[in-house]
């Protein structure tokens, strides 16, 4: 008996390290890159491309700031990005909720059609070319509203908030029902107020998608550098160094001389731009967990 | 009788259709903006079976049948992006599951909860950064003098240093490995939250019939999370093909086009660079094909199964 229970200390001890080991490696591999690329944006380019830069910069500079920062296309990529998250993000909400608000009522009498009708386009599309050309045929390319139009309503997004929204009482709608509300005032004071979490969710996943495509800049706007995104940009700067790679070719600036490279300038255009995420969503958490789990819940 | 039957659902009336005035004209709008943006695309199938020309338009252009088809099919590049393309899916989407069950077990059984919960914040971090980051933080990772290099000689595993994006046997574990990093924190999410709803009293049973961590682990959790595991795969496997574009386009180069060109990419190609319309829709129109006959069977092995199912 006793040797049984030592045995299982020791198993339980030995599981104890071996799974703290275990996170530990997790928490560095997912860590130490994104660090590291902090520390390479602070560091000299032409040093950089030496290597050997791990945590701290080594010949610490703020060139490849001042270079990213001074780059007339990053300024108008940060600009519409800012844009196209914003008032993607809000034109998302609305639209979501509202549909989301007619499918989750209980005596709307097509409800299960409208919800099928959008349920297939989670698994049908037209795939690339003949969206393309619709949106040509729209006016849509070579445009700023190619962001935020044709993927403002996803089907799954309104799966999550009709979810959220079964769930409330019935009452609460028969109440204001009685009290001679029409729908829209239902929606927007009754419903809509205690929407709030999924709302956030929804919110969150929209403002994280739109802050971080780059395809629909560069297929739809291409040739029109005003409606560039900050993805886009930091793009061909990626594109720019896994051709040069290793080579100490700096970019073509205002601000040029010979202390930038592009995987220097690279490193501070990625840190610029992942900088606003990693600042928000810690404290997002709770809506992206809610938000999840509803959602993989089957209907 | 027949009142019973009708008081069932709601009613079909002028009176109820002008009550649900407002919900009717929102649904309208939504139905002709999912028209527009959804369905009218699929319209745009018809080039599949055209030699479209930008010119003469959808309708004028002349009909060539299968002959789009047939050339896919007779192209070695096409049934090498197939190739390609499934399977890196297939093991994209096994060992990030895997992963993530893992991972999700494991942290489950850490106890702290300080540490349980910093290790989960930082777990989601990679989620929320583009895969223009992630593929970018990677080159640099794997560069020839980067980190992945540079530990491996330290530890005598190699002698010099390898340039992994110029060689085709590494691509598939380098882009298994991205999705990995990037997504297994989040993907856990959803399988911690289903063990925490599993019925703590099943493991202080098992406690007193003596049962040791991994019994509980094979005995209990498994079988608790079976079904978000089985119902995630569903989801999921629809998605095997859509699984090859950002990645494998950032990542890949000229060396190793013939294993990290996929079917989207080859659509690009096609469809934009080269503009044959037709061919990169024919391209289209067989991964759609493919993913709808996928859930299909993916559907009936789940109901065979017993277990949950999409439909």
């Amino acid at each position: 008996m006793k040797n049984r229970s030592k045995k299982t200390k020791f198993a339980n001890t030995a599981f104890v390290v071996c799974n703290t080991l275990f996170m530990i490696a997790f928490v560095v591999i997912t860590l130490y890159p994104v660090w590291n690329t902090v520390a390479v944006s602070f560091n000299d380019g032409i040093d950089a491309v030496r290597g050997g830069i791990h945590l701290w910069p080594r010949k610490f500079t703020l060139k490849n700031y001042q270079t990213v920062l001074g780059l007339e296309s990053f300024a108008t990529g940060a600009y519409i990005t800012v844009a196209r998250t914003i008032i993607g993000t809000l034109l998302a909400l609305a639209t979501n909720a509202l549909l989301s608000y007619i499918v989750s009522r209980k005596r709307f009498l097509f409800k299960s059609q409208l919800s099928l009708f959008w349920v297939i386009t989670m698994y049908v599309n037209g795939g690339l070319i003949p969206v393309l050309l619709l949106y040509k045929t729209l006016g849509l390319t070579n445009s700023f509203w190619v962001y935020v139009i044709p993927g403002m309503i996803s089907a799954f997004n309104m799966l999550v908030m009709r979810t959220y929204m079964m769930g409330l009482p019935d009452a609460l709608e028969e109440s204001a029902q009685i009290d001679g509300a029409g729908d829209f005032l239902i929606f927007t004071k009754i419903i809509s107020p205690l929407c709030k979490p999924v709302y956030a969710t929804v919110a969150l996943f929209v403002a994280v998608g739109q802050w971080n495509s780059w395809f629909d800049a560069m297929l739809y706007n291409r040739t029109k550098s005003e409606y560039t995104t900050l993805q886009y940009e930091l793009m061909k700067l990626l594109s720019s160094v896994m051709q040069q790679s290793g080579s100490a070719t700096s970019v073509n600036t205002a601000a040029n001389n010979a202390t930038i490279t592009p995987v220097s300038v690279r490193a501070a255009a990625t840190v610029i731009t992942m900088l606003p995420i990693i600042c928000l969503y810690p404290f997002l958490q709770r809506y992206f967990v809610t938000g999840l789990t509803i959602g993989g819940v089957k209907e | 009788m027949k009142r019973k039957t009708k008081a069932v659902g709601p009613r079909v009336t002028w009176k109820e259709i002008k009550r649900q005035k407002f919900l009717m004209i929102c649904a309208a709008l939504f139905v002709i903006y999912g028209i527009i943006f959804y369905y009218i695309p699929l319209g745009g199938w018809i080039m599949a079976f055209q030699n479209y020309k930008p010119r003469t338009g959808l309708l004028h252009s002349a009909f060539v049948g299968l002959d789009k088809f047939k050339f896919l099919f007779s192209d070695k590049t096409f049934l090498q992006v197939i190739r390609n393309t499934l399977a890196m899916g297939v093991l994209n989407l096994v060992t990030t599951f895997v992963m993530a069950i893992v991972f999700a077990i494991l942290l489950n059984e850490i106890k702290s909860v300080k540490g349980k919960k910093t290790v989960q914040t930082i777990s989601y971090l990679p989620h929320f950064l583009s895969w223009i980051i992630v593929t970018g933080i990677l080159h640099d990772a794997m560069s020839t003098n980067g980190i992945v290099n540079e530990v491996l000689q330290a530890l005598h595993i190699i002698d010099e240093p390898i340039n992994y994006f110029a060689h085709t046997k590494y691509f598939w574990a380098i882009v298994a490995f991205a999705n990995v990093w990037k997504e297994t924190g989040w993907n856990a999410i959803i399988y911690l939250s289903a063990i925490t709803s599993i019925d703590p009293s099943l493991y202080e049973a098992a406690s007193i019939d003596g049962a040791g961590r991994w019994a509980k682990i094979k005995n209990i959790t498994l079988p608790g999370i079976r079904p978000t595991i089985m119902i995630l795969l569903l989801m999921n496997v629809g998605n095997v093909l859509n699984a090859g574009f950002e990645v494998q386009y950032l990542l890949g180069n000229g060396l190793i086009k013939s294993v990290s060109d996929t079917i989207d990419i080859y659509v690009l190609t096609w469809g934009i660079s080269q503009n044959d319309y037709s061919l990169g829709t024919a391209a289209g129109i067989f991964k759609s094909v493919v993913a709808i006959v996928l859930i299909v069977i993916a559907n009936q092995i789940a109901k065979k199964t017993g277990d949950e199912r999409l439909f």
